[in-house]
């Protein structure tokens, strides 16, 4: 294994109590976008919150630049590490600028006044993602999409070096999938940031992604460039589908993701 | 970004006037009571410039009984408040309060069982004693609800199992009560039901002390309970100690609440209501502007309130709580309906 890489996690066994996925190696490197692909319940969720500390592994080891996690504080963590999740937040009377600049927590001071520079890159991840011009809403008042838009600003401001997502954009519109797909791979490109995150869409894994792992049964099935992964031999073993399905569902998919992947590479 | 500097003018005014508005009072209550006095007259007192053979008199009843009263009255509702704000942050839930929780209720009990059984041995307990005593009562009934809070998940649930707390610890205080010799019940029975009457200064300079190092404390408090409104994985992401910042909220409240409980006994509906009143207003989260804001609101509340109870049937004085709930309650509810409406949304 690479000891050059960002992140590694080495044999990592995940769950409550007992594991819902075991054996796990991951190495992700600076600038690159890795997907997490399987069926529901297989336990993608599970995996990102272990993996960026919001839940305890049951074994293994986790390093970021080369130091255990477990051994690094909250705030050191924060500034390599953000998350956005599914879970439903209900912050009442908060505007999307001020669910936005929570963000910039690890880099304010006592009182968590906000610099100006501090601002800046508060709108700045406002625009990225399209929620400038809401910033003044209650976040209770944005649709389900807009709340995810917001929701990723939030983890992009927080300025990272890995950016963990759970479903970022299962609530957006067509529209809204290319545009945050695009933000997320100029930021890989440009920034180097490293981005691992679980997706259902699989057009957009295929379309946005370096690297796609696929997990079910409790571990990983097949890890590789999502043009491996989504062949029909992939599809087949993925989905448990007859060679015959697993061929058309391949082909159907790469045809919409290579249009996708257009469209997304443009806007950048 | 011009918004955000509009507001904090904004919300710094509000505080100012606030400010403004509890001095006021403080004036203005000073000069109700079964006694009226003029302003003017109470300010003389007040610089201690009289030579009116009249006022001379009033002057004793004016610092000895009434500013005391005035100025405790205010500094608690100001610490019932700023409780119910922590409670509702620690549970992230508008209906949380030191009262509905039962904590009020247990620190009640603690004081009552302490003083019973001290003066049963002849000793009187010291104000240092019965704040120690309230806020010991205070962490063991915060410490039951929040046992039964890891097994209850719904918040109407904990808060009814806090109101049955509630009324265990003031039978069991009633129990004592019973039993207590007749010299001592007329004391504990004033008390129990919630009173600011009969505050000395030492007591209330200590609790002074004391709910102004909470204040100072929660005020530092504000960058971490700002992250937390985001809910407990998005704020341990960017680096809030989770367990340190519970541990703190439960501690401060408890004492805040506990502070006026030892002197004051239980006062109602304060801590859950106002915090409510103060965002009606400020109509923000933000720790910064509601902390101040809800202590300096609650502070003019309970000012009022008991400045009622013991104005309005004068000479009888009614108990603090029967004006809160009469004024309060119905603010709980509205927020109850208002809930239930959101949930449908």
């Amino acid at each position: 294994m690479n000891e050059k890489e960002l992140f590694l996690a080495e044999g990592l066994s995940v769950g409550y109590g007992s594991p819902v996925l075991s054996d796990i190696f991951l190495s992700l490197s600076p600038g690159s976008v890795t997907v997490l692909a399987g069926p529901n319940g297989a336990g993608k969720s599970t995996l990102l919150r272990s993996v960026s500390k919001s839940q305890k592994l049951l074994s293994g080891k986790i390093m970021i630049d080369g130091s255990d996690i477990e051994k690094m504080s909250g705030a050191e963590l924060s500034k390599k590490l953000s998350i956005m999740t599914t879970e439903r937040v209900r912050p009442e009377l908060m505007t999307v600028r001020e669910i936005v600049s929570i963000g910039r927590y690890p880099y304010t001071g006592g009182f968590g006044v906000l610099s100006s520079d501090d601002d800046k890159k508060v709108n700045d991840a406002m625009e990225l993602t399209g929620v400038l011009e809401l910033s003044d809403n209650y976040f209770m008042r944005l649709s389900d999409g807009q709340k995810q838009r917001a929701l990723l600003s939030r983890a992009i401001c927080q300025e990272p070096e890995i950016l963990i997502l759970d479903e970022p954009t299962s609530y957006l519109d067509i529209s809204g999938k290319i545009r945050i797909m695009s933000v997320i791979r100029r930021l890989a490109n440009e920034n180097g940031l490293c981005v691992i995150m679980a997706l259902h869409e699989l057009e957009l894994a295929a379309a946005v992604s370096d690297t796609v792992i696929s997990i079910g049964e409790g571990r990983i099935i097949s890890k590789g460039s999502p043009q491996e992964i989504f062949s029909g031999e992939g599809m087949e073993r993925l989905y448990h589908v007859t060679k015959e399905e697993g061929r058309i569902l391949s082909g159907g998919l790469m045809e919409y993701a290579k249009g996708l992947k257009e469209l997304i590479w443009q806007s950048l | 970004m011009s918004t955000e500097k509009n507001d904090t003018k904004k919300y710094v005014l509000l505080i100012i006037l606030l400010s403004a508005g509890l001095f006021f009072s403080l004036f203005l209550c000073l000069s109700i009571g079964s006694a009226k006095l003029s302003f003017s007259e109470v300010l003389s007192i007040l610089k201690g410039e009289h030579d009116d053979a009249a006022l001379a008199g009033m002057s004793s009843i004016i610092l000895d009984i009434r500013l005391p009263r005035v100025l405790g009255a205010a500094l608690f509702g100001g610490a019932l408040s700023l409780s119910g704000f922590l409670l509702q942050v620690f549970f992230q839930n508008p209906l949380a309060g030191p009262y509905v929780l039962g904590i009020s209720s247990g620190a009640k009990l603690f004081v009552a069982m302490f003083m019973i059984v001290l003066l049963s041995n002849g000793s009187v307990m010291s104000a240092g004693m019965s704040v120690a005593a309230a806020f010991f009562g205070s962490l063991l009934s915060m410490g039951i609800v929040l046992l039964l809070s890891l097994r209850v998940k719904t918040m109407s649930i904990l808060i009814i199992c806090g109101v049955m707390i509630g009324y265990i610890c003031s039978a069991i205080t009633d129990l004592i009560v019973t039993f207590a010799s007749d010299s001592d019940i007329v004391n504990l029975h004033n008390w129990s039901l919630g009173s600011f009457s009969g505050l000395s200064s030492e007591n209330v300079l200590l609790s002074a002390v004391l709910i102004l190092i909470a204040f100072v404390v929660v005020l530092f408090m504000s960058k971490p309970i700002f992250a937390f409104s985001l809910g407990e994985t998005y704020a341990k992401s960017v680096g809030v100690n989770i367990k340190l910042l519970r541990v703190l909220l439960i501690l401060f409240s408890s004492l805040l609440s506990a502070v006026v409980t030892a002197f004051a006994g239980p006062v109602s509906f304060v801590g859950i209501a106002v915090p409510h009143l103060a965002r009606l207003f400020t109509k923000t989260m933000k720790p910064l502007v509601m902390i101040p804001v809800s202590f300096l609101l609650g502070a003019i509340v309970t000012l009022f309130c008991d400045t009622i109870a013991r104005s309005a049937f004068s000479p009888t004085e009614v108990s603090v709580s029967s004006v809160t709930a009469v004024g309060l309650v119905p603010i709980v509810i509205f927020l109850l309906l208002r809930g239930k409406g959101a949930r449908h949304e």
